[in-house]
């Protein structure tokens, strides 16, 4: 996440940006208090958190179906998890401190189970 | 509209890592905007106006956009797009491209209501092509919630607050459509990021056009309007839900309202989740929400009455 | 080959622009420099020019159209003056700061209150911190010469700077003068084509232009800036020898007239060094030394080259067309000061402040000037350092 700092000489004139998109290598995830986490059974591919999540984190596989949560950018704002329209919910917010050191399959489990 | 599926296949215009609050819309809409853009046909050329999404998107060394970005400053979406789509239309006269460009400027309520609604007036009556997304989050928020005209009667900002004396603004918003709508422009539209179809159809149309279009679109402010991050999209269904915020195009002078709530839920419903209205909840203050719920009856009966008129110009 | 027409200033500049044919202009009407975009939409409109007119609704506009269209990828021009020039302040920074090429006509005039449209320099004094590079014309064959030279030097890859090319409001701006107007073809291929660095409108290659700088990267921006802008010191001796070669009138970074040998010199900038090459002339009829070393380039301010010239005289008045607003004097005054301090037997220095809001400035006001530095020069003492010309009262 450290950005090499530039000399004066080094940088392009009049403060362009030549890299476009180069904000993927800036990790918003870490401002995450909770996150969402995806049950894939439960699932119907609706896409809505696809399309109003603020952040660009669902991912998305070649057949554009959801494929899972870009937590190297999810902020936590949990709208996939409000918007989600399956009965029960395929998304939950689970505090980070919770999933800390748990695997895939314990995090859902517990994200679920409340 | 193509499906969702689909639409998440292409690559997007404006990606991850930039800086806007959790639960921000700005981005929401956007990439919704973006999404609906036949960018198979042309290409999109963005022009920013200052605010937290130019300060977010674009923070050197980094940028968050996939295609040609430029911020000018506050007031100057307009007159700074109108700049580069006449170099474009210079590049077509003298063939130094063959590109299919079109145009897009944004700014938030403060850069468009206010500060910027001359060089949008005047953009406009110029006729550049290019279509003018207001995101309108009702404040200046980048500088921290202060008042604008977009601002909503009755709401506590930092300019305009809630205190002993006086409860919040005092104020009607201003009906920036209504200003717009006098240019006699194509096409305008007011859209909201949760009825995100009905957003990009407007969005598509509006970037078919051979002209100025204008979309405004509610933007809901988990800071400044006081809610938390997970309900911003909900936000903008209530003020859907109220006709605080009615979906509506006016084409070539004719309003087209796209979508009447069968149950039109009163303004507490929208006002209620949210802290800058509290204070309109306290004991005595009973007044001002029935004011309020006066303004938005009046405007959405007379945007009702408009579109039975079926009169444009 | 080259004709001699009678034609104001303003029909110099806007003709310069016709010649340059940029991709867009962008630009509002203020007296004194209105018949600019005027010309510029005849000649559009009779097909002399094919240049995009973007009839904005400010000054503001107008500056910031020219950011976009430049950004975009093209050659911009716009003409303004006075307070149109304040009201595009804002941009004028962001102009500089984005590094992009354009060039201004500026018919300098006097800033309000009280209104006033006459000539004065207090528009382009007030900006000459906006990071353009600044050229000041005597008459109009230097403001049509300076803007075709303006192109050059600001779209030079190591400047990539923005440049206005002033001259006095009315004085010249409405004065009909006899100045030679180049061919078409030639000025064109003096000028050359524009190649932009980062066009917006290179849509393969997305560019960013104006992101925000947070404190750790703002400072580096702003000194790359600079690079550029005092690179262009030596673009514009450069230019200004080609320009001689190309077209017989070669131009530096300022005009020594008569300063070989000068005791008593004038330093000053615009159509007031008409009035003073007179009066010179006629000094020196009578065997006084007198000098004037006319200012050219403002802003990169040359000040070790002007120091060189002025370090051989006896005694120096700076001409300032704008009030000192409560500085020591003058902002050509404080420079030259300045540029002075550090050369071995300092000459004193005075300062009057002239022709505010189209004052006359006549002959007779200049030999006073003159007189006052042999009187400086007899006595050995400065009595006043600062003063007005041709104001009623006394000052100080």
């Amino acid at each position: 996440m450290s950005e090499k700092l530039l000399n004066w000489d080094e940088i392009l004139i009049g403060g362009a940006i030549k890299d476009p998109g180069n904000s993927k290598s800036y990790e918003t995830g870490s401002w995450r208090v909770e996150r969402p986490v995806w049950n894939p059974e439960s699932c119907i591919q609706c896409m809505f958190c696809w399309v109003y999540c603020p952040d660009s984190s669902i991912l998305v596989d070649e057949n554009g179906k959801m494929a899972g949560i870009d937590y190297d950018h999810c902020k936590g704002c949990g709208i996939c998890v409000e918007q989600c329209p399956t009965k029960p919910k395929s998304l939950a917010m689970l505090l980070e401190a919770e999933a800390k050191g748990k695997s895939e399959e314990e995090i859902r489990k517990e994200a679920f189970s409340k | 509209m193509a499906l969702l599926n689909e639409l998440a296949k292409k690559k997007e215009g404006l990606v991850e890592g930039h800086r806007l609050c959790p639960g921000c819309t700005h981005s929401v809409i956007m990439r919704q905007v973006l999404a609906a853009a036949d960018t198979d046909k042309y290409d999109i050329v963005v022009a920013a106006a200052t605010g937290c999404f130019e300060v977010s998107s674009g923070l050197y060394p980094y940028t968050s956009w996939n295609i040609p970005w430029i911020h000018n400053a506050f007031e100057n979406a307009a007159s700074t797009i109108s700049g580069i789509e006449a170099m474009y239309r210079l590049w077509k006269k003298k063939g130094r491209t063959d590109k299919d460009i079109r145009f897009i400027a944004i700014a938030s309520d403060g850069g468009t209501y206010d500060i910027g609604l001359q060089a949008l007036s005047g953009a406009i009556e110029r006729g550049h092509q290019f279509l003018y997304i207001c995101n309108d989050n009702n404040a200046y928020q980048n500088t921290g919630n202060q008042r604008s005209s977009a601002t909503p009667f009755g709401a506590s900002t930092t300019t305009s607050p809630n205190g002993t004396v006086l409860q919040g603004k005092s104020q009607p918003k201003k009906d920036i459509m209504s200003v717009l709508e006098g240019h006699h422009m194509q096409y305008l539209a007011q859209a909201s990021p949760s009825n995100w179809r009905d957003l990009m159809d407007k969005a598509k149309t509006a970037l078919d056009v051979n002209g100025p279009t204008y979309m405004n679109v509610i933007e809901p402010c988990t800071t400044g309007w006081g809610f938390p991050s997970n309900k911003s999209i909900e936000i903008a269904q209530l003020a859907v839900d109220t006709c605080i915020w009615p979906l509506y195009e006016i084409i070539e002078g004719k309003v087209k309202i796209n979508y009447k709530p069968k149950n039109k839920l009163p303004v507490e419903e929208f006002l209620k989740p949210q802290k800058r209205f509290a204070h309109l909840f306290k004991k005595g203050n009973e007044h001002l929400i029935k004011e309020y719920q006066g303004q938005v009856d009046k405007h959405w009966e007379w945007l009702l009455a408009r579109e039975a008129s079926g009169i444009g110009y | 080959m080259g004709k001699k027409v009678a034609l104001t200033g303003n029909e110099a500049a806007a003709h310069a622009i016709r010649q340059i044919n940029p991709d867009v202009v962008a630009a509002f009407p203020i007296t004194p420099s209105t018949p600019i975009p005027q010309g510029v939409a005849q000649f559009i409109a009779d097909g002399q020019m094919d240049t995009e007119f973007v009839t904005v609704e400010s000054e503001h506009s107008a500056m910031s159209a020219c950011v976009g269209a430049s950004a975009a990828g093209g050659r911009v021009m716009t003409a303004t003056s006075a307070n149109g020039y304040a009201l595009m302040w804002e941009i004028l920074y962001i102009a500089s700061g984005t590094r992009l090429p354009i060039v201004m006509a500026v018919a300098a005039r006097a800033l309000s209150a009280p209104l006033n449209i006459h000539g004065d320099h207090s528009d382009i004094m007030g900006g000459r911190d906006t990071g353009w590079i600044q050229l000041i014309a005597e008459n109009s064959q230097e403001t049509y010469d300076n803007l075709i030279q303006a192109v050059k030097i600001a779209e030079n890859k190591k400047v990539m700077t923005p440049a206005l090319g002033a001259f006095d409001g009315f004085n010249i701006s409405h004065a009909i003068e006899i100045w030679e107007m180049e061919d078409d073809a030639k000025v064109k291929e003096f000028v050359g084509e524009y190649e932009p660095l980062y066009p917006l409108l290179k849509t393969d290659e997305p560019i960013t232009h104006g992101a925000w700088a947070p404190p750790n990267w703002y400072f580096e921006n702003r000194m790359n800036q600079l690079e550029g802008l005092l690179n262009a010191k030596d673009v514009v001796a450069d230019v200004g020898k080609e320009f001689g070669k190309a077209f017989g009138r070669e131009y530096g970074l300022y005009e020594a007239y008569k300063m070989d040998d000068a005791e008593f010199t004038i330093v000053a900038a615009g159509s007031v060094c008409g009035t003073t090459k007179d009066v010179v002339d006629k000094l020196r009829e009578n065997g006084v030394k007198a000098g004037l070393l006319k200012i050219r380039l403002f802003r990169p301010f040359p000040y070790k080259e002007l120091a060189d010239v002025l370090s051989g005289t006896k005694a120096i008045a700076v001409l300032d067309r704008v009030s000192p607003a409560g500085a020591q004097g003058g902002p050509l005054f404080t420079e030259i000061r300045s540029a002075l301090y550090d050369v071995n037997n300092r000459p004193p220095v005075i300062n009057y402040t002239y022709g505010l809001g189209g004052r006359d400035t006549q002959p007779v006001h200049i030999n006073s000037v003159y007189d006052t530095l042999k009187k400086i020069v007899d006595t050995g003492r400065v009595e006043k350092q600062f003063d007005c010309l041709n104001l009623r009262g006394t000052w100080g």
